[in-house]
């Protein structure tokens, strides 16, 4: 707020535009709450140790460097797995490519998403109708079984896999966009320049757009959540990620049958994937509270966590 | 109070409501016809990423390695060499007349592979249900009446940590606590016969505790989460205010006036955590080795075998769009204002 006054705005019927760097304000505002303070410093935490991990490796993540199954010793800290690889070098290399391919399913679900639900809410009518029959068709399949299908045929490649979360992802944005655009849609700035006969795509980028930040923001928040979920999901039951490079999804499956001689290959990546999911959604909520308020924030959380259709009740 | 004296609302519900059919019956009509279209284009989903999509299915079944005269005669059995519309005629036909075809992995019949199993994910998705719903609800109700007070501080974030913890970490974690590392009290794999079907889940009830206690862990959070709302926007009500007032004892308020109206948007997450199941098992399954349809999508996608994979996903998006219907009609008779024709 202390950046320079904005110039006016050119019509006085643009009226309500955004304040600047609003995202920013919101940001930093959850951060500070206790909750946020907690969620990011988890998050931190993990990206932290996953994007620098891989130049602090003792060795390559996939020599063979001692027995299989080794408890933890002074050389191997974390003890080795199921084929005597060191499991902290692994651990350490195992996080940033699921890291990346969830943050881009997350980003090609919410610009899907919104672009469908913006539509939706403005077009109105039929094709109103069109898209959101489609996004009842792609929330028939539950989100796992939809990548499953997708990666089934065609094999587990990694543009695959990211596009196939994406899709999953993109009803769920839809749903909620809609339901936050319409509100905005019957507003009187958003009417008034639709009058000057300004074109829809116009209208929907430049006047709903803008006013969809706090929905857009949690949303970002809860699909990136799911998107680490679903990706470690399907690495975990060998269609994401291929082995041998190290991913901590697989990592807790390969190791399983050691889990009695040398329990840290499995709870090491299961309690790095369990921070980030907890850390996430814990600054997830804090956003939503922080923009919105506790009540609201937990109507929407409510709603958007949802896996399908909360009935529109004709009232 | 008053409502049973004033059969008032009635009247003109039912003159308005002469020529057309109730709203539940027509809201039940119109859904159930928008659910089986739903479901025929699902079917054309299935159908076109499996058998339809570019690659050759063949050759995906086979290997790389295989010879030609293996693929072409894999071809000739999914009648790849059909036009894709006559391909997807054959199965859909096939499928409503109970004839499901074989299964490219061993030659059994789907349905013979898939029925236990079937049977099998019921009984954990219902007994999980079952257990979160009454778990999260009473949980939920209970933190809403000592809103801000300790309890509720613990419960809330205690189930907001839980959130969103992915379904196969809770369940690894669960084995490492109480079959393997910790303890060994319960049995962390399932010994169960998959496709013999000889021994049922119930028989041996030990079994089910650690598979039904992961998924329970993960629904709770959201119906929790919900039912605490509700009851705290019920309890915030006018209506409740006013029973107070009367000098209701809060017992009495709490049952008979505010719980009522918090029974709608309760049945709402209660239904979606039921659907979030018909995912949740697959990863849930894997981990326990239970013989469910989760764990026979997994096989049936490791070994290609596409008559399973395209039938048992037939089944959960049948199953999803099926209770979505019910959950919404069950919510609308829950809300008690909605119930009658305007």
């Amino acid at each position: 707020m202390t950046a320079p006054a904005p110039a006016p705005p050119p019509e006085a019927t643009t009226a309500p535009r955004v304040r600047r760097r609003e995202w920013l304000h919101i940001l930093t505002g959850a951060a500070r709450t206790p909750r946020g303070m907690a969620g990011s410093g988890l998050v931190l935490l993990v990206v932290l140790l996953a994007v620098t991990g891989p130049f602090f490796a003792a060795y390559p993540p996939l020599q063979f460097v001692t027995t299989p199954g080794a408890p933890p010793s002074s050389k191997f800290p974390l003890g080795s797995d199921i084929l005597g690889r060191d499991v902290l070098s692994r651990v350490l290399d195992g996080g940033w490519q699921l890291l990346l391919m969830a943050t881009a399913a997350m980003l090609i679900g919410i610009v899907l998403g919104t672009a469908a639900g913006i539509a939706a809410a403005q077009l109105r009518g039929w094709r109103d109708g069109v898209i959101m029959r489609t996004v009842d068709v792609i929330l028939a399949f539950p989100q796992l079984v939809f990548a499953l299908l997708l990666v089934s045929i065609l094999g587990p490649t990694r543009w695959l896999l990211v596009v196939a979360v994406g899709l999953s992802h993109a009803p769920q944005v839809a749903r909620v966009i809609r339901a936050a655009a319409l509100d905005v849609s019957e507003r009187d700035f958003v009417k008034a320049v639709e009058i000057t006969g300004v074109r829809q795509s116009r209208v929907m980028s430049g006047e709903i757009l803008p006013n969809l930040l706090t929905p857009l923001m949690v949303e970002a928040g809860l699909r990136l959540t799911y998107s680490i979920v679903i990706m470690t999901g399907l690495s975990f039951i060998g269609f994401g990620l291929q082995p041998p490079a190290p991913n901590w999804g697989y990592m807790i499956n390969e190791n399983r049958i050691i889990l009695t001689t040398n329990p840290w290959a499995v709870v090491a990546p299961a309690i790095l994937i369990a921070v980030l999911t907890v850390g996430l959604n814990t600054f997830t909520d804090a956003i939503a509270r922080v923009a919105l308020g506790i009540e609201r924030a937990e109507k929407l959380i409510a709603e958007a966590s949802g896996t399908g259709s909360v009935a529109e009740i004709p009232a | 109070m008053t409502v049973d004296a004033t059969p008032a609302p009635r009247a003109p519900a039912d003159t308005g409501a002469k020529g057309r059919p109730h709203p539940i019956a027509r809201l039940i009509w119109t859904r159930t016809a928008l659910g089986l279209v739903t479901l025929l284009v699902v079917s054309i989903l299935i159908f076109a990423a499996t058998q339809v999509l570019p690659g050759n299915a063949a050759t995906a079944v086979l290997g790389h390695n295989a010879s030609a005269s293996a693929v072409r005669t894999m071809e000739l059995r999914l009648g790849l060499n059909k036009p894709a519309v006559t391909q997807y005629w054959d199965w859909f036909s096939g499928v409503l007349r109970g004839r499901l075809g074989t299964s490219l992995a061993n030659g059994q019949p789907v349905w013979g592979l898939v029925g236990p199993r079937l049977l099998n994910s019921l009984v954990l998705v219902i007994l999980a249900g079952l257990i979160g719903a009454l778990l999260g609800a009473g949980l939920g109700m209970f933190a809403a009446i000592r809103r801000d007070k300790p309890a509720d501080h613990v419960l809330s974030v205690g189930t907001l940590a839980v959130t969103s913890l992915p379904e196969f970490v809770v369940a690894i974690f669960l084995v490492i606590i109480f079959s393997t590392v910790l303890l060994h009290i319960l049995p962390g794999v399932s010994p169960l016969e998959s496709t013999s079907g000889a021994v049922k889940p119930w028989q041996d009830p030990k079994e089910l505790v650690l598979p039904v206690a992961a998924l329970v862990v993960v629904i709770v959070p959201y119906i929790f989460r919900m039912m605490r709302a509700a009851t705290i926007e019920a309890l915030e009500s006018d209506y409740v205010e006013m029973a107070r007032l009367n000098g209701l004892s809060p017992v009495r308020v709490l049952l008979r006036h505010a719980l009522p109206n918090a029974v709608a948007p309760t049945v709402q997450v209660i239904g979606l955590n039921l659907l979030y199941l018909a995912g949740g098992i697959v990863l849930v399954e894997f981990v326990f080795d239970y013989p469910g349809v989760g764990q026979g999508l997994v096989s049936a996608v490791a070994d290609r075998d596409i008559p399973q994979i395209q039938f048992i996903v037939l089944v959960l998006a049948t199953f999803y769009i099926a209770m979505n219907i019910v959950t919404d009609v069950a919510a609308l008779m829950a809300t008690p204002r909605r119930r009658v024709a305007r």
